[in-house]
């Protein structure tokens, strides 16, 4: 019996169409920072605005791809030509039904952007975001400075200002918000809103030299009161030392070069360069979410950053064992 | 109607493959020709050589061998990211790599390319002899090739670019190192090549044509190489101008882009993009030129709807110079000049409408030939719509917003460049490499080369769509286990490698068919235009006697092609003194006179050579020894016009 063989490129299209279809599906299962699992209204936006792109930019793919494809078959056997200019169906199909959905895409672009230009109610949290190399400043309206983490209350609308510090970044959370650019000599203003309580990834999308991979963040979404204790707790001075171990700590980080990057809030390091340590232990990752915050990470960190995120801009610390155990238990004691 | 020919049909073709009207017109005059255009054998011929076919071949050649460089590099980055937190290379030489990449893909690759075939096929095509001002062609090649190796010496020497291959500032003017004086410098010594080369194309199509071949009869080809050199003429100021003022800032602490003094970050980016969207349709549209070459050579019928093709390759070039903002959404500018881009953007997809419908209805009304340039024509289409449909997402702001500088975005303009420019080229050389070398093909291992490259293309490219929706940004030297994307990333690798099999391949059914003996006839397609009229390689000189074309497929229309023997006998059509060509009006092609052409001279590469000195010592801040070379480049400019061959 004769069966045709599907051609290579009817097959392909096929296979890649079930390919996004199980990435949607692990898109949703998995942990990844999907665009297509939105948190919030932005994100929301973005993600209805995709699956009818996709809709739409799927049959049409399927539509010229079948007529590629049936003309080269059909045609190859065919008797006869056809003497017609074929103006018509050129303008049918290559002007106005793009048109008309064209048309469409616009209409949802300007909607998009409605919904998305401003929140539906006043933002009551206002934070300031300054991009580093390769790091994220963090500053809350009340004076409240921390890096890295970012929390925020579930389901209210959240300001963010966005600059940097010294080259473009670009803010991305892809959950709750798409891109904002952080250009030095500029600030721009954006907002979003968390709805459902989770820890989301967000990573700077704008190239900003060697370590660009590694300038992640989270942001924490907690209902309002956990909030509010949190930034109580991180506007406070740091905690002191409890123990000797610790205190010892204290003395060498104040003592060293460590004291002339980082600000300790409550002791004399007030360094500016590097992200502010005042409760640098309550944070889930260091480096900008490069490693987990435990102790054996933040030593091999301090004793030489440089072999896990090179060219940071921390030189290594050579300090004596005993030494380093002393400032990692005091950094880790800063809750 | 014009009628169409069958290929190889024996009635017209003599057995030796020699057209007859073509024939007649050899036994009349070839021998003086050949004697006229006779070229100095060896090294000096190869140096000073100013003929439109071997500066073509050489783009080709050259072109293609940075695309092998910049292609092994990729291979090397997808190496990279075939699992989370590799440390093959690091994140410095990776930087290196993906600029690297970026930058002489879209420079030394794509343009040259399309210049190659420009360069060679747009003489044809037009029925002339030469480019007009062969000796500047041949300068274009020479800037082209230094230019191109002064980039890629930058890698070996560990200074490649690494600002990404669109080199925002401020981060461009902070780095260290003589990375960006590459980038610039480089980028600004070839911007000389293109424009000088755009320029030669299009005064020869305007001026060059052959008798007859009024606007309207102009191959789409043609018109797709006059639109993008246009193109090319208008976009590459702002280029310059960015990669001038960056130069500066880093070498003389100018203040164009410092914030802190009052400069503008921002201005680096419009300038950079209003050329550089206009730049994806100087690469795609003489791609597209080549597909309505291919399509009605196979599908043996004209171009459909003809005249909107042509209206819609224009109106490309126009429109693009006015959607760069796109580029700029997450910039945080004003909702009113986002919507208004939001709606340029669309308004772009119209004309690329059009011609996917007129190549379609060209395959409806015809009798589909399948071969390896067709296959290549058809997975171009495919592609090319993948790539046309993720580009009109970006129209909706809040959406590109999302995907901007994500693997979305990568995959969206591997699909447009790669789909909508290599394949297309790749189709090219399949269809043309008969006439340019004299020799067939063999078509199984064709059809194996796009088997391998257009699987491996959508295996490479389709999973970044994937893993750029799941959230991963571009430009990452590696990325974390926990985020969904290592299967993806794993996929594309994969895609990479079968990919490089594919041009392995394809390498190699070329080198078979050169050292394989298979002669190509005249015109072994049976195609449409002039170009197939010459022989397989085209003789120095092209045409024995310039016919008179009487229509947009003078293959086709029985007339055009019988000029070439009834014109066999008059000075003006066979122009056997010396090197002579035609000058024909803008719009009707009517004869104006009779023009003395350049012979060989090695004067375009002492300029080229001087102007290379020139740009080394910018590099390495000898601005007293760069003067210096720049007074030998006017002092060998001034020798050059001083002895044009009318004077001579």
């Amino acid at each position: 019996m004769y069966r045709r063989r599907p051609s290579v490129r009817v097959r392909l299209p096929f296979l890649l169409g079930l390919l996004l279809v199980a990435a949607t599906a692990t898109g949703c299962a998995g942990e990844a920072p999907s665009t297509l699992s939105p948190s919030g209204p932005k994100s929301d936006v973005a993600a209805s605005s995709w699956w009818i792109l996709f809709g739409v930019a799927a049959f049409v793919c399927v539509v010229v791809i079948a007529l590629t494809v049936l003309a080269a078959i059909v045609r190859r056997r065919a008797r006869t030509v056809h003497d017609n200019d074929a103006k018509g169906f050129v303008l049918t199909f290559g002007v106005v039904i793009p048109a008309l959905v064209f048309g469409g895409t616009f209409v949802l672009s300007v909607m998009g952007l409605q919904r998305t230009s401003h929140p539906q109610t006043d933002p009551d949290t206002t934070i300031q975001v300054i991009g580093h190399q390769w790091w994220w400043e963090v500053r809350y309206g009340d004076g409240t400075v921390t890096a890295n983490e970012i929390h925020v209350p579930v389901g209210q609308p959240v300001e963010v200002t966005l600059s940097s510090a010294d080259v473009i970044h670009s803010f991305w959370v892809p959950e709750l918000m798409p891109k904002m650019d952080m250009i030095p000599g500029r600030v721009n203003h954006t907002w979003f809103t968390a709805d459902k309580a989770g820890v989301y990834h967000g990573q700077c999308a704008e190239y900003c030299g060697l370590q660009h991979a590694h300038m992640g963040f989270d942001v924490v979404a907690e209902p309002k009161s956990d909030f509010d204790s949190w930034l109580a707790d991180q506007g406070s001075d740091a905690a002191t030392p409890t123990s000797s171990l610790a205190s010892r700590g204290m003395d060498v980080f104040t003592s060293t070069t460590c004291a002339t990057c980082h600000t300790i809030r409550g002791t004399s390091a007030d360094g500016d360069v590097g992200p502010d340590l005042t409760h640098v232990g309550s944070r889930a990752r260091l480096a900008a979410g490069a490693i987990p915050n435990d102790r054996g990470h933040l030593a091999g960190w301090i004793g030489n950053s440089q072999t896990v995120k090179p060219g940071n801009r921390m030189p290594p610390q050579h300090l004596s064992p005993d030494d380093l155990q002393a400032v990692v238990t005091y950094l880790e004691g800063l809750t | 109607m014009t009628a169409t020919r069958e290929p190889i049909a024996s009635g017209d073709v003599a057995a030796d493959g020699v057209l007859p009207e073509r024939a007649l017109a050899e036994a009349a005059v070839g021998d003086r020709l050949k004697k006229a255009w006779e070229e100095e054998p060896g090294l000096i011929g190869f140096l000073t050589t100013v003929n439109h076919k071997r500066i073509g071949r050489r783009y080709l050649v050259t072109a293609a061998f940075f695309f092998m460089l910049s292609g092994i590099s990729a291979l090397v980055m997808r190496t990279q990211l075939v699992s989370p937190n590799n440390d093959i290379v690091d994140p410095d030489l990776y930087d290196q790599l993906f600029t690297l990449h970026g930058t002489a893909m879209i420079f030394f690759f794509a343009t040259p390319m399309n210049n190659g075939f420009g360069n060679f096929f747009l003489p044809l095509m037009v029925g002339t002899r030469d480019m007009a001002f062969p000796r500047l062609n041949a300068l274009s090649y020479w800037i082209f090739l230094f230019s191109g190796l002064f980039m890629f010496a930058s890698l070996p020497l560990g200074m490649a670019p690494n600002g990404g291959w669109f080199a925002y500032v401020p981060l461009t003017r902070r780095i260290d190192g003589l990375n960006l004086d590459f980038y610039s410098l480089g980028l600004l010594f070839l911007a000389v090549s293109s424009t000088v080369g755009a320029i030669n194309l299009i005064v020869t199509a305007l001026k060059m044509r052959a008798p007859g071949m009024t606007l309207n009869r102009v191959p789409v080809f043609v018109w797709a190489v006059v639109t993008q050199s246009f193109m090319l003429v208008f976009a590459l100021p702002p280029l310059d101008v960015a990669n001038l003022m960056l130069f500066l800032d880093r070498r003389f602490d100018t203040r164009f882009f410092d914030t802190s003094k009052g400069g503008d970050s921002v201005l680096w980016q419009h300038l950079f993009w209003l050329f550089g969207h206009p730049d994806v349709y100087i690469i795609v549209l003489p791609a597209m030129g080549i597909i309505s070459t291919i399509i009605p050579t196979f599908a043996r019928r004209p171009i459909a709807a003809y005249p909107f093709v042509v209206l819609a390759t224009v109106a490309t070039g126009i429109i693009s110079f006015g959607v760069w903002v796109h580029h700029m959404f997450a910039v945080g500018l004003s909702e009113v000049s986002q919507t208004f881009f939001a709606a340029a953007t669309l308004t772009i997809s119209l004309p690329a409408g059009i011609q996917m419908f007129a190549w379609i209805a060209t395959l409806w009304r015809g009798r589909v030939v399948i071969n390896t340039a067709m296959l290549y024509a058809l997975g171009f289409i495919v592609a090319f719509v993948m790539g046309g449909v993720t580009g009109v997402m970006f129209a909706v702001v809040t959406f590109d917003q999302q995907v901007t500088d994500s693997y979305f975005v990568v995959a969206h303009f591997h699909y447009v460049l790669f789909g909508g420019a290599v394949l297309p080229l790749l189709g090219g050389l399949f269809y043309w490499w008969p006439k340019m070398t004299g020799r067939m093909v063999n078509e199984k291992g064709g059809i194996w080369s796009f088997v391998l490259v257009f699987a491996g293309f959508n295996l490479t490219f389709f999973p970044m769509h994937i893993s750029g929706l799941l959230g991963m940004p571009r430009r990452i030297y590696t990325y974390d286990g926990d985020y969904g994307w290592t299967v993806w990333n794993a996929l594309s690798t994969a895609g990479a490698y079968l990919l490089g099999a594919g041009f392995v391949v394809t390498a190699l059914v070329f080198v078979e068919s050169l050292l394989r003996d298979r002669k190509a006839p005249d015109d072994p397609w049976g195609s449409n235009t002039l170009d197939w009229a010459t022989a397989s390689p085209p003789e120095h000189y092209n045409f024995p006697v310039v016919p008179t074309v009487h229509s947009l497929n003078p293959l086709w229309d029985g007339r055009s092609l019988p000029s070439m023997a009834e014109h066999r006998f008059e000075d003006q059509r066979t122009m056997t003194e010396e090197h002579m060509a035609l000058r024909t009006s803008e719009l009707d092609a009517r004869v104006e006179t009779v023009m003395p052409m350049p012979g060989d001279t090695i004067v375009p590469l002492w300029v080229a050579l001087f102007l290379t000195a020139g740009v080394v010592l910018l590099l390495v801040g000898a601005y007293l020894g760069a003067a210096v070379a720049g007074v030998g480049v006017a002092a060998v400019v001034t020798w050059w016009l001083w002895h044009r061959p009318a004077v001579e």
